[in-house]
């Protein structure tokens, strides 16, 4: 009995504490990101923001919360109800779960696996399934062109971000997250590789739906898109998974680029200050530019997505795939310690 | 508990439980704390005050399909480059120009399709 505890309960309790302790502050983050998203607006354009539930509008997250989970869920009259049900259930899951492989301080991880990038890649593309899956069984033209829309654009930048990946592994000879930030020691990638930091973050902008790719939404012209349909808690689940995944891409972007935990120097006054929270720091730095971005920067047109994502992104960073290749293998420059 | 493939990846089945749990309760939550009242406008789709006069699921521009037909030709490519950029520094300049003419292959592919217009969006 002993070793049934010690062997199977104990490292489960553990393991189920350990994503209670991710999940938390991944949740907060959110319900403070949407906060911070409409007071960040607000000070651009000049406007005070939330202000009036709690001091500074602090409360204003758990209120729309509470206000939420008190509204009526509809299930529109054409719907498959499975479906219409199955789809926010499974972008916030898909959201949640890719979290589990994200090194947040040297060893503080959840699951340290050696695929950890292939691990992010897939999850990341199996997150059309659930927008697809909305639109479909919505049964409304709005949500049906949202969906359509929002398939089109996450495919399409998931290819430039795979090789922007491949450029990163390239660099440093393993899939594993904590290998590649140990490998920016000497420098971040987002110096040598900079034309690549900046294609990862824009396509990172598409994957998302953000702002100015937010065609799936386009609240001016089709209303919500995919989640039109959706109310109360559904509505919420989509809500969550939406700013869950900005997070996320922050967070694979401070990996990849931006030197994860590591301090921007190694000198006394920046490593005094725990690893964990130059990552915070990072990621909340990238999570301020995609606020900038959407409130300064107006909506592409379709045609203009595709013909960027296509024919500007993909043959850009095809060419880089090869220069860095090659120019690692000519000067003899490519990591040898392959784990 | 001895294997070590399980004991990495067992956390992430269990996260997987957990967030179907929180994504699931969160749903059901809502169906007990709300009241429920659909009716017949309520319920109907959603079409800034028409009445929907077809259903949604019609035909769609066959240029979405084209991306998607697309797509899976390059994530292939991708996923094929993944095992070669992790161990480039083993397999040499042999394996560095057999990608180099592999890639080459799937450029001139793709520039026949820039040719040929299944780029365009109009």
């Amino acid at each position: 009995m002993a070793s049934f505890w010690s062997g199977y309960v104990l490292p489960l309790v553990i393991i189920v504490a350990e994503i209670v302790l991710i999940v938390g502050p991944v949740m907060l983050g959110v319900a403070y990101l949407t906060y911070a998203e409409r007071k960040v607006m607000g000070a651009i354009q000049m406007r005070q923001g939330p202000n009036l539930v709690g001091p500074f509008g602090l409360l204003q997250p758990i209120a729309d919360g509470i206000k939420l989970l008190g509204k009526e869920m509809i299930f529109p009259a054409g719907a498959n109800p499975a479906i219409f049900i199955g789809a926010p259930v499974m972008t916030f899951l898909l959201a949640l779960v890719a979290w589990a492989v994200i090194p947040f301080d040297a060893g503080i991880v959840l699951a340290d696996i050696n695929v950890g990038v292939l691990y992010l890649y897939a999850i990341s593309s199996l997150g059309v399934y659930g927008i697809v899956m909305a639109g479909w069984a919505s049964n409304s033209k709005y949500a049906f062109l949202g969906g359509l829309r929002s398939a089109a654009q996450m495919v399409s930048y998931e290819v430039s971000i795979g090789f922007v990946m491949i450029t990163v592994l390239l660099c440093v000879g393993s899939l594993n997250l904590s290998k590649i930030v140990l490998a920016q020691q000497t420098v971040w990638f987002c110096i040598p590789l900079f034309p690549m930091f900046i294609i990862f973050f824009v396509s990172a902008l598409a994957e998302t739906n953000r702002a100015p790719f937010d065609l799936p939404e386009g609240e001016s012209e089709i209303v919500a898109g995919f989640f039109v349909e959706y109310s109360a808690m559904a509505y919420a689940l989509f809500m969550l998974a939406e700013y869950g995944n900005m997070i996320l891409m922050s967070a694979i972007t401070t990996i990849l680029f931006l030197g994860g935990w590591l301090p921007p120097f190694n000198v006394v006054p920046f490593i005094w200050v725990p690893g964990i929270i130059w990552f915070a720091i990072k990621i909340a730095f990238i999570l301020f530019v995609f606020l900038w971005v959407r409130a300064t920067v107006p909506r592409y047109r379709y045609d203009q997505l595709m013909r960027l994502g296509w024919k500007v992104f993909l043959p850009f960073s095809l060419v880089w795939v090869v220069l860095t290749a090659g120019v690692l293998v000519g000067f003899g420059w490519l990591p040898k310690n392959i784990g | 508990m001895t294997n070590p493939l399980i004991i990495q990846y067992l956390p992430i089945l269990v996260f997987l439980v957990i967030a179907a749990a929180v994504a699931g309760g969160a749903v059901v939550m809502s169906l007990l704390v709300a009241r429920q009242n659909p009716d017949s406008e309520k319920v109907s789709p959603y079409e800034c005050g028409f009445e929907p006069f077809e259903d949604a699921r019609r035909k769609f521009d066959v240029r979405f399909y084209l991306v998607s037909i697309l797509f899976i030709i390059f994530d292939l490519e991708v996923a094929f480059l993944f095992p070669w950029a992790v161990t480039l520094g083993e397999i040499g300049m042999f394996g560095f120009w057999s990608m180099i003419v592999f890639l080459g292959v799937l450029t001139v592919g793709f520039a026949y399709e820039w040719k040929k217009g299944a780029l365009e969006w109009e």
